[in-house]
């Protein structure tokens, strides 16, 4: 990403992918090629690529290591599926689209609060401190959702935290999770999703705000020298990436019939970070690209079912090395590559972070 | 009299974390790089002693020490195989290769010996010791646990502090660079911390199963983090830091856990962690680093 | 009442050591920086320590010192990168206490750095428009929405952008990575991007370290000619004595934390302590 006009062509391919991969989606969906197995994933794919498109905000943008991203998914997954809930029950609102926007909004706004709550304490340690803060956070995030009871009565929606014992229709069980979910996410819904993430993400980098942000990734002192405030910055880019993964929650989590909150463990979050890192940090479509095959790859991998996540564990190190080890790098060059390289001499060498793409 | 049981419980628990945590931290000072697959080497520890005493019927020191034989070499390989070509590399790298290897540990674990979990059995049995009249009773596993955890930590104290080894680790924590030029063999160094990372894991291992007799795939990554969150909390790269991190943490978990809720025990942990960082962003003994302009 | 009357009795009042210089154009108008018994500690050491300066509105002001001196660190304590342990520092005639790096930098001061610190990812021109940050602004959802504000605005801080880097000359290097930029190109960016964000006080780290003779004295062209066409002053720090001496009107010499002697360039030459403390010693200039 070096001239405007190579952004725009790298913006203008990322839509063009999205678009065309639903577009050839719908038509799989309308000529009945698409198995059932797959069908069931097309919602997860757009909800896991939204997760990692706004992690990569956080990790490539903004600089900072996030384990708890899973923790926004969740609180926007269960305040989408309470607001769908009342909705439903207290106002008799059939209109299932109109339900799953306010639930999204809803999510996506829940999941914002709680970035600014965590963001605050988190925000102003570094590095590894950061990182570990924000896995405690999304620990507690699940336990606290763990004592959290809804239900509602007439058109009022009660809460209550460690007490299960609410009057009416009872829409969230503590430990137990959602019941009786309607499920009303749909696959337009994710594809809209997603290009209103690309929008925002691709829109914030190319513009002062998200310049902004770089800038303290790149050399906190410099930029704070410039008179940028960091924490204001580095809440926005938290923020944001927070409420695009409560969004995408209130999609999750409407696509199942039940769900519980021990569903957003910390494994969750880290295979989102995995999407992120093996689909290069700060490469926006890398992220999209790894998300959707490694979302379906477990899928495609069930006959082997015992050992596909051990392959998969070998192949997350093998590929972590391969892309990292200087040494390995240059045995792993073709001859081909060799041979460009003796024709363009004098470039620049590649910069070592260019080579995290997988 | 309930007060004093569950402070005795508190610190055998936080002194699990702290052995675990002793391994995190250590190899977090050495290697700069957090170790995710430390939780599962515990696992792996637990399950040889498991076979050692279930199937093999062996003595349970043997069983411990074979245990420990392995998870040293286990700790070993892992750093060879995996995490030394990855020296040079950033820290997000290394974090997801660990990551990788922790669930490689894991999906090991649960072809080898399944998803069901094991009871694991008693390694020793101990009486309880009656104190007040019988009014406090302190298991034999408790006393073991507390007993191994001040062994350990003098052990290690004085290693780092007195042998040429220890003097390496030091070394090599501070400077990597300048401990290279000054003729240390900075990989064997290395090599060595996860070396004695590893062993410490299969005591913690197989003291944590004796405490909490469910063995599964899964056993080692709860205390894992945990235990990482008490080095963190103890400043991460500390020694002491370690130790003081994990018993207070045992110690928050079991009386939170009492007197506030059962439910929110992790939660209370966690936060208590939060609040010690944002009052001391490095931790309880950690050093401050000053960035230089 | 009795107390405070009790209080004044015991204070003694003493001449403030203040025989600071700035240019003779510059009288008529407030120093763009004045600092009172400027000092840091760390664990004891006095790092600065008494530290007085005043910089006119236009003046080129040089700060120079044998190695580990102290001039970095009052830069630092300048910008409030550190938290000064004794001393006031004003700029502008306003009092900086408490204030931190980025209120500092909204009252008029921009710095470059010993070691190169560009946001070596951006180009070269999203360097300089980190600089505008506060001089052309629009809002994060404007962007977001690309409102006309965000075309706007984008299309000002471009063109001032350009504008910036044509001093040094840069203006094609507009679209390269600031970190595939030679050297000497990367500290004349540091220069353009403080620039931008309009101080009224620059202060310039060892600008041409590492400059040759030939780069050396295009940079000294471009220093003057910024305070000419800026109207601002402009403090540094150099080893060069060719440039100091070349272009500096005051210059204040600092050793072991201690300012050792404050004059004119001749003066300084002249002055048998420098020359004993730095110059003598070091065999240079």
């Amino acid at each position: 990403m070096k001239t405007k006009r190579s952004k725009l062509i790298y913006n203008c391919v990322t839509f063009g992918i999205i678009i065309a991969a639903f577009i050839l989606m719908q038509l799989m969906l309308s000529a009945g090629s698409l198995s059932r197995t797959m069908k069931g994933q097309l919602i997860p794919i757009c909800c896991w690529i939204v997760m990692a498109v706004s992690l990569n905000l956080v990790i490539g943008i903004s600089g900072e290591l996030s384990l708890g991203h899973a923790g926004f998914m969740s609180v926007g997954a269960f305040t989408g599926i309470v607001v769908s809930g009342w909705l439903l029950n207290a106002f008799q609102m059939e209109n299932t689209l109109l339900r799953l926007v306010i639930a999204m909004a809803a999510g996506g706004l829940m999941a914002g609060l709680a970035g600014v709550v965590i963001g605050i304490p988190v925000l102003r340690l570094r590095g590894d401190y950061l990182a570990i803060v924000t896995l405690a956070f999304g620990e507690i995030i699940r336990n606290v959702l763990n004592c959290v009871y809804a239900s509602v009565e007439g058109t009022s929606l009660r809460l209550g935290f460690l007490n299960p014992n609410l009057p009416g229709t009872l829409l969230l069980n503590g430990p137990n999770g959602a019941v009786k979910v309607g499920k009303i996410a749909t696959f337009e819904a994710g594809f809209i999703l997603i290009l209103i993430t690309l929008v925002v993400v691709l829109n914030l980098v190319n513009s002062r705000s998200g310049r902004a942000i770089m800038a303290i990734r790149d050399n906190r002192i410099a930029a704070e020298s410039m008179g940028i405030p960091i924490t204001k910055y580095k809440m926005m880019a938290f923020v944001t990436s927070a409420v695009l993964a409560g969004m995408a929650g209130a999609l999750y989590g409407l696509n199942f019939s039940t769900l519980v909150p021990g569903k957003f463990k910390f494994d969750q979050s880290i295979n989102v970070l995995v999407f992120v890192v093996l689909g290069g940090i700060g490469n926006i479509l890398g992220s999209i690209i790894s998300a959707t095959v490694l979302t379906i790859l477990p899928e495609v991998l069930r006959t082997f079912a015992d050992y596909r996540m051990l392959v998969y564990a070998v192949v997350l190190i093998v590929v972590m090395i391969t892309t990292n080890n200087p040494k390995l790098q240059s045995l792993l060059r073709t001859p081909a590559q060799r041979l460009k390289q003796l024709f363009r001499r004098k470039q620049p060498a590649d910069g070592e972070k260019g080579g995290q793409a997988a | 009299m309930v007060f004093l049981s569950n402070l005795v419980n508190g610190i055998s628990l936080g002194s699990i974390y702290a052995i675990i945590a002793l391994g995190y931290t250590m190899v977090y000072g050495i290697a700069k790089m957090l170790n995710f697959a430390h939780g599962d080497v515990i696992m792996v520890g637990a399950y040889i002693a498991f076979c050692a005493l279930q199937y093999w019927n062996l003595h349970p020191l043997v069983a411990l020490l074979l245990a420990m034989v392995f998870c040293t070499l286990l700790g070993i390989t892992i750093e060879g195989l995996a995490y030394r070509p990855l020296r040079r590399a950033t820290s997000l790298a290394v974090l997801i290769t660990a990551i990788g290897m922790s669930y490689l540990l894991q999906n090991l674990a649960l072809l080898i010996w399944g998803a069901t979990p094991k009871n694991f059995p008693g390694l020793f049995s101990l009486g309880a010791v009656s104190l007040f009249s019988g009014q406090l009773k302190i298991s034999g596993n408790t006393l073991l646990t507390i007993a191994a955890n001040i062994v350990i930590m003098i052990a290690l104290t004085t290693f780092t502090a007195k042998t040429k080894l220890g003097k390496a680790m030091r070394c090599v924590s501070e400077n990597r660079g300048a401990a290279e030029l000054m003729g240390i063999n900075v990989n064997r160094t290395i090599s060595a911390t996860f070396a004695i990372g590893s062993a410490l894991a299969a005591i913690a291992g197989v003291l944590l199963c004796s405490a909490y007799p469910t063995l599964q795939p899964t056993t080692g990554s709860m205390p894992g983090i945990k235990a990482f969150t008490a080095a963190v909390f103890g400043g991460i790269g500390s020694i002491p830091g370690a130790m003081i991190g994990g018993i207070l943490l045992g110690v928050i978990e079991i009386l939170g856990k009492a007197y506030i809720s059962t439910e929110l025990g992790d939660a209370i942990v966690f936060a208590v962690l939060i609040v010690v960082l944002l009052v001391r962003p490095t931790g309880l003994l950690g050093k401050a680093v000053r960035e230089k302009v | 009442m009795s107390e405070v009357i009790k209080r004044r009795a015991e204070t003694r009042m003493v001449p403030v050591p203040s025989h600071s210089i700035v240019p003779e154009r510059d009288l008529g108008s407030q120093p763009v920086l004045e600092t009172h018994h400027l000092g840091i500690e760390f664990g004891g050491l006095k790092a600065v320590d008494d530290f007085n300066l005043t910089i006119g509105r236009t003046e080129i002001a040089g700060l120079i010192g044998p190695n580990g001196a102290g001039k970095t660190t009052v830069f630092n304590l300048l910008t409030k990168v550190y938290q000064p342990t004794t001393g006031t520092v004003l700029v502008n005639g306003r009092d900086t206490s408490g204030m931190n790096i980025v209120q500092a930098s909204r009252l008029g001061l921009a710095r470059t750095f010993q070691n190169i610190r560009l946001f070596s990812n951006m180009t070269v021109e999203e360097n300089v428009r980190i600089g505008l940050h506060n001089q052309i602004s629009y809002g994060m959802f404007s962007g977001i929405l690309r409102l006309p504000a965000y075309w706007k605005k984008e299309k000002q801080q471009h063109e001032q952008a350009l504008e910036l880097l044509s001093i040094f000359d840069m203006q094609d290097l507009a679209d390269v990575q600031a970190s595939s930029l030679p050297y000497g190109a990367q500290r004349r960016l540091e220069i353009v991007r403080a620039l931008a964000t309009n101080p009224s006080l620059l202060l310039l780290d060892e600008p041409a370290a590492g400059m040759n003779p030939h780069e050396t004295e295009e940079l000294m062209e471009n220093i003057i000619r910024i305070r000419d066409r800026f109207q601002i002053a402009v403090l540094l720090i150099e080893h060069d004595m060719r440039l100091v001496m070349g272009i500096c009107e005051g210059i204040c010499v600092l050793n072991y934390g201690k300012v050792i002697a404050k004059g004119t360039a001749d003066e300084i030459q002249n002055n048998p302590v420098v020359i004993e403390a730095y110059l003598g010693r070091r065999k240079e200039g």
